[in-house]
């Protein structure tokens, strides 16, 4: 087997143990930080646990990956990222970890997943998320991984969302 | 939005610090004042410039499920399809798109083995076949969008 690179994540790894307490303070944190000046105090009095814990715990968390960041999310459309395209690859598979990384790293893409072939409706393995002004601005970016790709792209394609259908948030319960 | 604005934008979308109080040590990074950092991200959130403040969860590091999911369902059924599809709470995102597979909607369940019963469900209840697409691999990305 190959070293895998050091900046893939596994989500099939093992998974970090997370007790009551930690749950607690997910559920109290999922939907945003306090905007008040002691933000990790105001959630200390909430789950009924000292400020140093709290902290702690958060520090723990991000360490071990449970939480990716702390801080904004900001929503792409209302910056004026209007055109969102889903591109997706397929290249060989003993490629793709090496491809997804590179692709990974440019600053067009937002997300960038190895996901499973449904042949013969669907031959893509690996999808990148493109977001632009407009779909010319999109196309651009899809041209610029198309070349970076050379003849390791064996075909590729972009759906664009046309509707909505639903959006909520992912929740936890706890 | 002002220069600030976008410096708030551009400088927080990550590595908000841990501490006794955060907003002021942001502040004081950005040359503004703490109340005037919370005011702006209060107001940046009501407008819905930024969709959240906070941490960011790993949802499958929770111990949930999380898939993307795909179907092929002809025009003329295809508002049935969404309803039924719609109605099931495990789905949190459902998007029509561009392509043959013209339905695309994100699975979270509470245990990943859920996973699988919530697509047996959905393709007994629709009649079409569902594509699940669950991540194999994820790489790493800078998630960054310049205000």
């Amino acid at each position: 087997m190959t070293p895998r690179p050091a900046t893939a994540l596994h989500p099939e790894s093992a998974e970090p143990r997370l007790d009551a307490m930690d749950r607690q303070i997910i559920v109290a944190t999922q939907s945003g930080l306090p905007r008040v000046a002691r933000p990790y105090h105001a959630i200390a009095t909430q789950v009924g646990i000292a400020v140093e814990d709290v902290m702690h715990r958060l520090q723990r968390m991000l360490e071990i990956g449970i939480i990716r960041r702390i801080g904004a999310v900001p929503n792409h459309y209302a910056l004026g990222y209007q055109a969102n395209g889903m591109s997706v690859w397929d290249v060989p598979d003993e490629r793709v970890r090496e491809l997804g990384e590179k692709i990974g790293a440019l600053d067009s893409v937002s997300h960038c997943y190895q996901r499973p072939r449904h042949l013969p409706a669907w031959p893509y393995n690996l999808f990148a998320m493109v977001h632009g002004r407009d779909r010319d601005e999109v196309e651009t970016k899809v041209r610029a991984i198309a070349d970076l790709l050379g003849s390791a792209d064996r075909g590729h394609t972009v759906l664009y969302s046309t509707r909505i259908l639903k959006k909520t948030g992912l929740r936890i319960s706890g | 939005m002002d220069a600030l604005d976008r410096a708030i934008i551009n400088n927080l979308q990550g590595g908000f610090p841990i501490c006794d109080e955060p907003y002021r040590a942001v502040a004081s990074l950005l040359g503004t004042t703490e109340d005037e950092l919370l005011r702006r991200l209060d107001a940046l959130l009501e407008n819905g410039t930024l969709s959240r403040f906070g941490p960011m969860y790993h949802a499958e590091r929770l111990g949930g499920g999380l898939t993307l999911a795909a179907m092929q369902i002809p025009p003329q059924d295809f508002e049935r399809v969404v309803a039924i599809v719609n109605a099931f709470p495990e789905v949190a995102h459902n998007y029509a798109r561009e392509h043959a597979l013209n339905m695309w909607f994100v699975l979270a369940t509470e245990t990943p083995q859920r996973i699988d019963q919530v697509i047996a469900a959905i393709e007994r209840d629709t009649g079409y076949t569902v594509h699940n697409m669950p991540k194999r691999e994820e790489f790493f990305v800078g998630l960054r969008f310049e205000a």
